[in-house]
């Protein structure tokens, strides 16, 4: 069972609750797909046993091969690659990796040369295989190492979490494709239900069943709940508005080091996850 | 010499368009005849990305040897000088101004990209 | 050199989010008042609920075309299929099988269209969203709304940064205030360009430490200078202490601290900004505005506007 732990706006809790849920079960596979901003190995300290760099094609040219056709560069949707007679320039960062301008050249003159466009690392915690990536600084695209990420696990633990990035366009759609679930974060603020509007929409968009946890229960207003109630979305569970939490939070304490007892409401929620999936 | 000058119309009278890239029109002047061509630059102005490369390539496709423009991107600076052809920025008023200008040598050569780029 | 001669960009990031970089965004438009502002955390845009702008134009913002197979002239040879680098391409039925798009997976790269045998594939055109400028409680606001699962937001952060910095000309501002998107990616990088500043919004925890670095990473790279606000930093004081640690040892400033407060909370659900909320509440409730005031104060110098 795969499930995705994803959030409208950033700054939810989703880290804590994706977190909070791997140890509780204490088995898992676990893959932090926020590569922007990777910050679950903060809370789950997994001992690190490997890292590989992710690279995506990018077209390399032998211009003494090429017969000036410019098809390369009139294939190219992303315009990355322009062709000025026999000299051709090449725009990495425009680059999406599709690969077109290499199928598409006559004289073979394109291959596939590649660019970095992160770090991925995994290693174990207990029962947890975890699994991040670090998106370079700069590199504008994150999903193709999204998608790397995703691919790498040789061997699958029977739950699959998996931390999402923010927002609602492609890195988050990019990270919960795929899901059996997605477990929504929020908080019950203006600003939470917002942003929960808009991701509880793209994942009805994907098909992907969906439930919300309210981080922060208590502070602000009663908006998210009524929102809730009349989309027929299942608040799961609430984690009460609690100083210590954030204090504890700060120095990098996941939930049930701070609140022990979190660890039953995070294996029922996973047990309502698959009466949801069995229903 | 082939020089190109953007333009926000379609002849000499019009004002120069500050951008290359998603500049509206190219005007391709003949400097030792005075003929001159208008060539749009339409399907760039919603490009998604990569406005100025492509302007850069269709630019360059004319024979010009020289661009005269307000400002220029990286991108497009560097396909242009890829294919040989020098940029002059910082030009403004007209077109027929602008090439006037030029042509009294008033305009120097960037030597390099003067605006960052975008997407 | 900035896109504009006069106004002056200052663009509000935080790499984490969830740090009170909108909130604090719209205390800067208060204070920086008359100012024009965007909204280029187009991805999960808040703003607005703060700023209350009405909107006055609108503008339809187009993703890129994407492929569509005209079944009548498909004839299931599946070489789109095969040759798609997304695998984008979906399968159903059998005998023959029916090949589709799937919008959401589609790159728009059209290797699709592009090698079709049969030439059955078509582009189709999709509005993404929206933008808008309109007039809030502080000026001029450009932002949008981007549609449901859309994508291609670096291009609309573009859109709603240059229309900004276009009406910023016309009305001969000072400054514009653009609330950047959280992370470090496509739309992060589009909202930095042609910044006269980041201020950088980061909580005192190590979460918002590790990805402050990633910013400051990010910033530097394209040479814009940067300034640190610490917020709820009274939550933890050994991690407020790592993260002044780090500014001292990167050589960041940091223009100001503010506690972790309910305030914050308590007026955006008011839909108000802490400066008018603590305003209104009276003398002696103004607990952040004053450091608010202080901050704003050293970014505007800074800025040397």
């Amino acid at each position: 069972m795969r499930i995705a732990v994803a959030s409208g706006k950033g700054g939810t809790g989703k880290t804590t609750v994706a977190a909070a849920m791997a140890q509780a079960l204490g088995e898992c596979t676990f893959l932090d797909l926020d590569v922007e901003a990777p910050n679950a190995y903060i809370f789950i300290k997994p001992e690190i046993l490997g890292r590989e760099t992710a690279r995506i094609m990018t077209p390399e040219v032998d211009e003494s091969k090429c017969i000036a056709c410019a098809e390369c560069s009139r294939v190219c949707r992303f315009n990355a690659i322009a062709a000025l007679g026999t000299v051709v320039v090449v725009f990495p960062e425009l680059c999406h990796g599709c690969g077109a301008c290499e199928m598409i050249c006559e004289p073979g003159a394109i291959s596939a040369g590649f660019r970095e466009i992160g770090v991925m690392e995994w290693g174990k915690a207990g029962g947890i295989d975890f699994y991040n990536a670090r998106l370079r600084v700069s590199e504008p695209m994150s999903p193709p190492l999204i998608r790397a990420l995703k691919e790498k696990p040789e061997s699958w633990k029977e739950t699959v979490i998996l931390d999402c990035p923010p927002g609602t366009t492609c890195p988050m759609l990019e990270a919960v494709r795929g899901s059996d679930f997605c477990v929504l974060v929020t908080e019950p603020t203006p600003f939470g239900l917002h942003d929960l509007e808009m991701a509880a929409d793209a994942l009805a968009e994907l098909g992907i069943p969906s439930g919300v946890v309210v981080n922060r229960a208590g502070l602000g207003d009663a908006r998210v709940h009524e929102f809730c109630r009349e989309r027929g979305l299942e608040v799961m569970l609430e984690i009460p508005n609690d100083r210590r939490i954030a204090e504890l939070y700060a120095s990098g304490s996941g939930l049930l080091e701070s609140v022990p007892e979190m660890a039953d409401s995070m294996k029922k929620l996973v047990r309502k996850i698959s009466g949801r999936r069995a229903a | 010499m082939k020089v190109c000058i953007t333009s926000q119309g379609r002849d000499l009278s019009a004002q120069l368009d500050p951008r290359f890239g998603r500049a509206a029109a190219f005007i391709i002047v003949d400097t030792d005849g005075g003929d001159f061509q208008v060539v749009d630059n339409k399907q760039n102005l919603q490009a998604a990305q990569g406005a100025g490369i492509q302007a850069a390539q269709t630019v360059a496709g004319t024979g010009v040897k020289v661009v005269i423009t307000g400002h220029c991107g990286p991108k497009a600076y560097r396909t242009l000088a890829a294919a040989g052809v020098k940029i002059y920025s910082g030009a403004s008023g007209t077109v027929a101004e602008a090439l006037e200008a030029f042509k009294a040598g008033k305009l120097s050569d960037t030597g390099g990209p003067d605006v960052e780029g975008h997407w | 050199m900035s896109a504009n001669e006069n106004a002056r960009t200052v663009t509000v990031i935080s790499g984490k989010g969830g740090t009170g970089k909108t909130s604090i965004a719209a205390a800067f438009a208060v204070l920086a008042r008359p100012v024009v502002v965007a909204d280029c955390d187009v991805d999960a845009a808040n703003l607005h609920l703060l700023l209350a702008p009405r909107a006055e134009q609108e503008t339809e913002f187009m993703a890129m075309p994407i492929p569509e197979i005209d079944r009548e002239r498909c004839t299931s040879c599946g070489e789109c299929h095969r040759l798609c680098p997304y695998d984008a391409i979906r399968v159903t039925g059998e005998d023959p099988p029916i090949f589709e798009v799937d919008p959401l997976s589609c790159e728009a790269c059209m290797v699709c269209k592009e090698f079709c045998p049969e030439k059955a594939i078509d582009e189709k055109d999709r509005l993404a969203g929206h933008w808008y400028v309109g007039e809030s409680k502080v000026g001029p606001m450009v932002y949008a709304h981007l549609g449901i699962a859309a994508e291609n937001s670096g291009k609309l952060v573009t859109e709603v940064r240059k229309a900004a910095s276009e009406v910023a000309r016309k009305n001969n501002s000072r400054f514009i205030l653009v609330d950047g998107p959280p992370g470090i990616g496509c739309a992060v990088i589009a909202s930095l360009t042609n910044a006269d500043m980041v201020v950088a919004v980061t909580e005192a925890t190590q979460s918002g430490l590790s990805d402050l670095k990633r910013v400051h990473d990010l910033a530097s790279h394209f040479g814009i200078p940067l300034n640190l606000i610490i917020n709820k930093a009274d939550l933890n004081a050994e991690v407020t202490e790592s993260i002044r640690e780090w500014a001292r040892g990167a050589k960041v400033k940091i223009v100001g601290e503010l506690p972790y407060h309910p305030a914050f909370t308590l007026a955006m659900v008011k839909g108000e900004t802490i400066v008018e909320w603590e305003e209104k509440a009276g003398e002696g409730a103004e607990k952040i505005t004053p450091a608010l005031k202080k901050i704003w104060k050293r970014v505007e110098e800074d800025l040397g506007a």
